[in-house]
C-alpha cells in the first residue's frame, strides 16, 4: 500500500452544510513531493488534517471511506500514534506554538515521541543552525514576528525528522528569501533523504520546480492531478485561480500563436533556455 | 496625510523593533511596505492607528499628533487590519463582525446590511454571511477580516499581509478593490511578501531591515535595486527573472519588463526571426 492513500474519502464539518472533501481518492508514494492547490475553501487543509488524524480526530464530522497513512487507517489511529510517522506544520503558525523558547519548541515533538535526550539536544542545534534560528533562541514564540513564528513551526515540525511532511502553505508569512531558504531546504531533504513531501501553495513560481506532482482541488474534488508539466498549462489551472508561473503562461500564450517550445517551462530560465533551442535549431 | 518622524519602538526595552523610521504618505497613495522578516514592519503599520505609541518621535495623521487622539478616534480615519485574523476576528457570525463596525460608523442597520452583502461579495465570501468565522478556511477567515475594515471604507487602509492564502482569483479581486477605493480618494499601505501583488498595484515601495528604512521610492526602482534586494531579504519579479535570463541569451530583450505581454511579445520577436 502506498504511504498516504486517500480511498473514496469524504468529509464534512460539523454543523457545516456541505462536504468539504468528496470522494477523494489518491495514493502518494514514499519519496514524492506533492504540491497540493485550488481556490481558496477547496479543502486543502481539510486534506492536511485527514492526512495527520486532526480530522475526524479532533475536527469532528461527517466521515466516508477512508485513509491510511504508513499502514494504518486514520479512524483508527490517534493523532499521537500518526505523529511518529507524519509532520503537520499548520497554515496558522501561532496555532501550533506551545512552549515558552525556541529550544523547548523544538525538542517538545522528539520529546513526546520518546527520543532520546542526547540525540533531541543534537537536533535541536542542527537545526537551529538550518534553518537561521539564533538571534531567536530566546525568544518567546508568542512574542515574535509572523515570519519568525512560520519559521519556528517549520523547525518544530522537520526536528520530529516526519518520513511524511505535510505543510499548509508555509511560506505565506516569510520574506522572499526564506521562503526560498526554506523550500530549499525541503527539496533538499526530499532528494537527499527520501522524505516525502506534501505541500499547500498558491504562487506555484515557487515550488513548480520541486514537485514531482501536483494535485488540484476544486470545491472538495481533486480535478487534477499529474506531473507539473502537464497540469499548469491545462486551461483548468487558469480558470480555477492557480497562480501559474510567469514562463508557463508565456508558453501558453506562444501556443495560441501557433509556437510550440519543446517543453513546459516553469521558470524563467528554463524559458529562456527552451527559447534558445528553438532558435540554434 | 501621515506622517511619521523618526520613531523608536521596542517590546521589551532591550531589543528596537523600530530604530528611528520616518516617512511620509500623502492621500491617495498606494504604497508597498516591504521586507525581512522581524525588520519591524507591522510594528509600524500599528503606529498608525495608535494600537502602538512611539517611545521617541511621532506620528502625524491629517495634521494632528496621534498622541492627542484615542485608538477609536484614530480608527475612523486609519483602517487597520492585522496580519493573523485570529486577533481580529470575535464576533460569532461574519455578517455581525463586518456590520459592527458599519453600525459603530452610524450606518442605520438597512445601510449596514447592505454594504456587508456588497463587500461579500467582492470578496468572494456570499454564502458565508451567516457562518461563524471560526468555521472557515485560512483564507475566508483572512478575507472576513479584509471585509471588516474596507466594508467601512476608512480613508486610510492600512493592510498587514491581505494576500496571505488567498489564491490568484482572490488576489485579483482584492486589487481591484483596492483599486477602486483608491480611485475615490482612499490611500492605501499594505505591508506584503507578495513582489508581484507588489509590481502590479502598487506605484511605491518601502523596503525594510533591522527596524530601519533602507529604500523609499518607485516600486521599480527599489525592486530592482540588488543592494536594497539583498538587505531587506527580497527577490526581483518574476518577470524581470525571465527577461534577464532571456537577455544573457538574446541582448536585444531589455533586462527589464513590466508586463507579461512584453515577455510574450519580447519572445515572439526572437522566434519571429527564426525561418
Ligand atoms: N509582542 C512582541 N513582543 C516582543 N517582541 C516582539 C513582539 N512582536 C514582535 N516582536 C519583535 O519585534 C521585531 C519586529 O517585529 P514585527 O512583527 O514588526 O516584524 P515584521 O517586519 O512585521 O515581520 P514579519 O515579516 O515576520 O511579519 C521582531 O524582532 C519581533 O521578534
Ligand atoms: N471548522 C470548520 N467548520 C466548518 N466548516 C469548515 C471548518 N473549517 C473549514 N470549513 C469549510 O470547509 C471548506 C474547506 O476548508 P479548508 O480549510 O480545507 O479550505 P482550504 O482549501 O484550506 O482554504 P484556504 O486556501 O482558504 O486555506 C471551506 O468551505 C470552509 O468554509
Ligand atoms: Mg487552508
Ligand atoms: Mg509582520
Amino acid at each position: 500500500m502506498a504511504l498516504v492513500e486517500f480511498a473514496d474519502f469524504s468529509f464534512k464539518y460539523l454543523g457545516a452544510d456541505s462536504l468539504a472533501l468528496r470522494k477523494v481518492s489518491a495514493s502518494i508514494n514514499e519519496g514524492e513531493y506533492v504540491v497540493i492547490t485550488g481556490p481558496s475553501g477547496c479543502g486543502k487543509t481539510t486534506l492536511c488534517r485527514a492526512i495527520n488524524g486532526l480530522v475526524p480526530h479532533f475536527h469532528r464530522g461527517y466521515i466516508a471511506g477512508n485513509v491510511y497513512v504508513d499502514g494504518q487507517n486514520t479512524r483508527d489511529a490517534t493523532v499521537a500514534l500518526l505523529a511518529s510517522s507524519v509532520g503537520l506544520v499548520f497554515q496558522n503558525p501561532a496555532n501550533q506554538l506551545v512552549t515558552l523558547n525556541v529550544e523547548k519548541e523544538l525538542a517538545f515533538g522528539p520529546e513526546n515521541l520518546g527520543v532520546e535526550p542526547q540525540e533531541i539536544r543534537k537536533r535541536v542545534e542542527e537545526i537551529i543552525d538550518l534553518l537561521n534560528l539564533e538571534h531567536l533562541r530566546e525568544k518567546h514564540p508568542h512574542e515574535m514576528s509572523g515570519g519568525e513564528q512560520q519559521r519556528l513551526a517549520m523547525a518544530a515540525t522537520l526536528a520530529l525528522k516526519p518520513k511524511v511532511l505535510v505543510a499548509d502553505e508555509p511560506t505565506s508569512n516569510l520574506d522572499p528569501k526564506s521562503a526560498e531558504l526554506i523550500l530549499d531546504i525541503i527539496s533538499e531533504l526530499n532528494k537527499r533523504n527520501g522524505m516525502t513531501v506534501i505541500l499547500v501553495e498558491h504562487r506555484l513560481d515557487l515550488v513548480a520546480k520541486d514537485a514531482s506532482r501536483i494535485i488540484l482541488l476544486d470545491k472538495g474534488q481533486i480535478v487534477a492531478d499529474g506531473a507539473p508539466r502537464d497540469i499548469l498549462p491545462q486551461d483548468i489551472s487558469m480558470e480555477i485561480g492557480v497562480g501559474i508561473p510567469k514562463a508557463t503562461q508565456v508558453y501558453k500564450r506562444l501556443q495560441t500563436k501557433g509556437i510550440e517550445l519543446s517543453r513546459v517551462p516553469l521558470t524563467g530560465e528554463e524559458l529562456a533556455m527552451l527559447v534558445g533551442e528553438v532558435t540554434s535549431s | 496625510m501621515i506622517l511619521v518622524e523618526d520613531i523608536h519602538f521596542s517590546y521589551d526595552g532591550i531589543y528596537t523593533a523600530l530604530q528611528g523610521v520616518s516617512l511620509q504618505i500623502e492621500k491617495g497613495e498606494r504604497v508597498a511596505i516591504m521586507g525581512t522578516n522581524g525588520a519591524g514592519k507591522t510594528t509600524l503599520i500599528k503606529h498608525m492607528n495608535g494600537l502602538l505609541r512611539p517611545q521617541h518621535g511621532r506620528v502625524i495623521v491629517d495634521g494632528t499628533d496621534a498622541k492627542s487622539l484615542s485608538i477609536a478616534e484614530l480608527s475612523r480615519t486609519v483602517g487597520l487590519v492585522w496580519q493573523n485574523p485570529d486577533h481580529q476576528l470575535f464576533l460569532d457570525s461574519v455578517r455581525k463582525e463586518i456590520e459592527f463596525g458599519l453600525k459603530n460608523l452610524g450606518f442605520s442597520p438597512e445601510e449596514a446590511n447592505e454594504q456587508c452583502t456588497q463587500t461579500l461579495k467582492n470578496l468572494g465570501l456570499e454564502g458565508l454571511a451567516e457562518r461563524s468565522p471560526f468555521a472557515l478556511s485560512g483564507g475566508e477567515r483572512k478575507r472576513v477580516a479584509l471585509a471588516t475594515v474596507l466594508a467601512t471604507e476608512p480613508r486610510v487602509l492600512a493592510l498587514d499581509e491581505p494576500t496571505i492564502g488567498q489564491d490568484a482569483h482572490q488576489k485579483e479581486r482584492l486589487a481591484s478593490m483596492l483599486l477602486d477605493l483608491n480611485e475615490r480618494e482612499r490611500t492605501v499601505i499594505v505591508v506584503t511578501h507578495d513582489v508581484e501583488f507588489v509590481i502590479e498595484n502598487f506605484p511605491r515601495t518601502i523596503a525594510m531591515a533591522d527596524g530601519r528604512i533602507v529604500a523609499d521610492g518607485s516600486t521599480s526602482s527599489v525592486l530592482s535595486n540588488e543592494d536594497v534586494l539583498e538587505r531587506c531579504s527580497l527577490t526581483p519579479p518574476q518577470l524581470t527573472v525571465a527577461a534577464r535570463a532571456l537577455h544573457k541569451v538574446f541582448p536585444q530583450v531589455p533586462e527589464r519588463l513590466a508586463l507579461l505581454s512584453e515577455l510574450e511579445n519580447a519572445v515572439s520577436e526572437i522566434l519571429g526571426v527564426v525561418p
